[in-house]
């Protein structure tokens, strides 16, 4: 009897805790969303902290139409599309080799992907930044390629360690069968490692979209800029129109938050294996 | 067992892409940010070191400018705080998490949703929180009210303003910390504890007995992580108070700031990142250096 109630009064004090601190982590956002359904005058009256009365879209028709905030969603959408494929492929081809196949300096060169990962440059955007200066790359492409190099390491290193446990009898049948190396990497590799290129699309994807500096740094003008810096851009123009920029927030967070509940194992997965390889 | 000469190219050929979107983006920054650390380039002209070389000069500008060793001390701040509550609060969470059956898969996803969100996203909603702006439209300060504290403090700018913003970081970073520990916590075998109760071991003597020492690896790592992107924090605080004037400059803020807008100073931005660097390259190193030997006082292997 007495070790029971000793158990429940550790088991409610657990639960206390740990559901405030998930409190804390999901009122900020049923806020956010409840004032985005919100006109400025009621939102003036009770801080958002009373119910939307109804579901009232024309903050959102608002900030996506007469403020242009599809722009950023779109270029988002994009410059993360292009990106991923562009990492996929390069990363794929490359651990490939490095795994299957052998020429000279194969190892240093692996190695050097993988020093890489461990050096942090805190200034890192300036050098880039004057490289694609002196280029002419100071737009989407530049944004793309430089984006593009900053998931690389990572996914090369994730997609060689995967290659490497892979038994070889499947690539082995392919070449007896007359493919070419190339072949073998599209019709065998890339299938057999599809669960590890779950995450690293994940991973490169989330970081794309959430990018911030680089973006900042390279698009002046509005109608190339993703969505992070047209967050900040639209929040400086709306400064006191409170519940429009709650309607902002709510479309660049709220669809990641159901992306993440809706596949969360690959999502931790993928954003752990990013920071634990070093 | 080594192929042809076309052998070997054609193999070359598939780290081939990759290397050279590397070399041109990785490699060539590298090195280029430690000659541009040695000029006054202004990002503008086409460079050259001979007309802009400035030698040592941006490196003595940053050991004695006052702002950047503010910004310092405010990152130190930030990270001190991220290495204490933060950490401490997740390894709890983690603990927690653990103990219970029930919930244990709603705690771990809504934990990990602050990670998953960007830095902009957090700082601009927090800011909305936050900020008395205008009076009586004061959200947190209301919720404070309902609470029967009564405030008009400032959050976003006051006297609270370093706080405030060291403890947004925590909140955005925990769920990271809490992921990583609870993934360790479950790789201690269960037959340990077992067996440590059979010999009488108390809770306490098995938390600091088997699960402190196996978690020494994944508590450094933590550690190092948070260092390293506490140091390097900036989007969220420029989101949340944009440096509230010097109160929470950050360095990658100050380095942020020499490249945006007007007068681009290319050179002093390079030899920051380069102090800065090599701080947290000597910090992590030595990090896993004092875990390797504590590890070895416990007589835990080392992995």
């Amino acid at each position: 009897m007495y070790y029971q109630t000793k158990k429940i009064i550790t088991l409610v004090i657990l639960h206390t805790f740990l559901l405030s601190v998930a409190l804390s982590c999901i009122f900020p956002f049923l806020w956010m969303i409840n004032v985005s359904f919100k006109t400025q005058n009621a939102y003036d009256q009770d801080s958002g902290l009373r119910l939307a009365r109804s579901f009232d879209l024309s903050n959102y028709k608002e900030v996506l139409v007469e403020a242009e905030f599809w722009r950023y969603l779109v270029n988002s959408i994009a410059y993360t599309f292009i990106t991923v494929i562009f990492i996929v492929l390069v990363s794929s081809l490359a651990a490939f080799g490095f795994s299957r196949l052998k020429f000279p300096g194969r190892n240093a060169i692996f190695f050097m992907f993988l020093a890489a990962m461990m050096i942090p440059l805190p200034a890192g955007f300036v050098p880039i930044y004057a490289l694609l200066q002196q280029f002419g790359l100071l737009n989407r492409a530049g944004y793309i390629l430089a984006m593009t190099n900053i998931g690389l390491s990572i996914s090369i290193y994730l997609l060689k360690t995967f290659f490497d446990q892979l038994p070889h009898d499947l690539e082995d049948a392919a070449r007896i069968d007359g493919c070419s190396k190339i072949q073998i990497w599209w019709h065998v590799g890339l299938p057999l490692i599809s669960p590890a290129l779950g995450v690293v699309i994940i991973f490169n994807a989330l970081n794309v979209w959430n990018e911030f500096v680089l973006a900042k740094l390279i698009f002046s003008e509005d109608k190339f800029m993703p969505l992070q810096a047209g967050l900040m851009e639209f929040t400086g123009r709306m400064v006191t129109q409170h519940t429009l920029i709650m309607a902002a927030l709510t479309m660049a967070a709220l669809p990641i938050i159901l992306l993440y509940i809706r596949m969360q194992k690959q999502f931790i997965k993928g954003l752990t294996a990013g920071a634990t390889v070093g | 067992m080594t192929g042809t000469l076309k052998q070997n190219l054609i193999n070359f050929s598939f780290v081939l892409p990759a290397l050279l979107i590397f070399g041109i983006f990785y490699i060539y920054p590298f090195f280029f940010s430690f000659v541009l650390s040695l000029t006054d380039y202004n990002l503008v002209e086409k460079f050259s070191l001979k007309e802009y070389f400035v030698g040592l000069a941006n490196f003595k500008d940053v050991l004695t400018d006052k702002d950047w060793w503010k910004s310092m001390y405010n990152g130190g701040y930030i990270t001190f705080w991220a290495l204490t509550f933060q950490n401490i609060l997740a390894f709890a969470l983690a603990l927690a998490v653990d103990k219970v059956v029930r919930l244990k898969k709603f705690y771990r996803v809504v934990f990990f949703i602050l990670p998953v969100l960007s830095e902009i996203i957090i700082g601009l909603l927090m800011k909305q929180l936050l900020a008395p702006d205008p009076p009586g439209r004061d959200v947190f300060n209301n919720i404070l009210g309902f609470a029967g504290i009564n405030s008009t403090e400032n959050w976003i700018g006051g006297g609270y303003v370093r706080l405030v913003t060291a403890l947004v970081h925590c909140w955005k970073g925990f769920g990271w910390a809490f992921v990583i520990f609870f993934a360790g916590l479950q790789t201690i075998p269960e037959q340990l504890y077992e067996a440590a109760k059979i010999d009488g071991a108390g809770s306490w003597q098995q938390f600091s007995k088997i699960t402190v020492p196996l978690l020494m690896p994944v508590i450094t790592l933590v550690i190092v992580l948070t260092i390293l992107g506490s140091m390097q924090a900036f989007a969220m605080i420029l989101a949340l108070n944009a440096g509230a004037a010097g109160e929470t400059t950050v360095p990658v803020m100050v380095i942020f700031s020499h490249i945006e807008g007007g007068t681009k100073l290319a050179g002093l931005a390079c030899a920051e990142g380069l102090v800065l660097g090599l701080m947290l390259i000597v910090v992590s190193f030595s990090m896993f250096f004092i875990s390797k030997k504590v590890r070895e006082k416990y007589g835990v292997l080392p992995n």
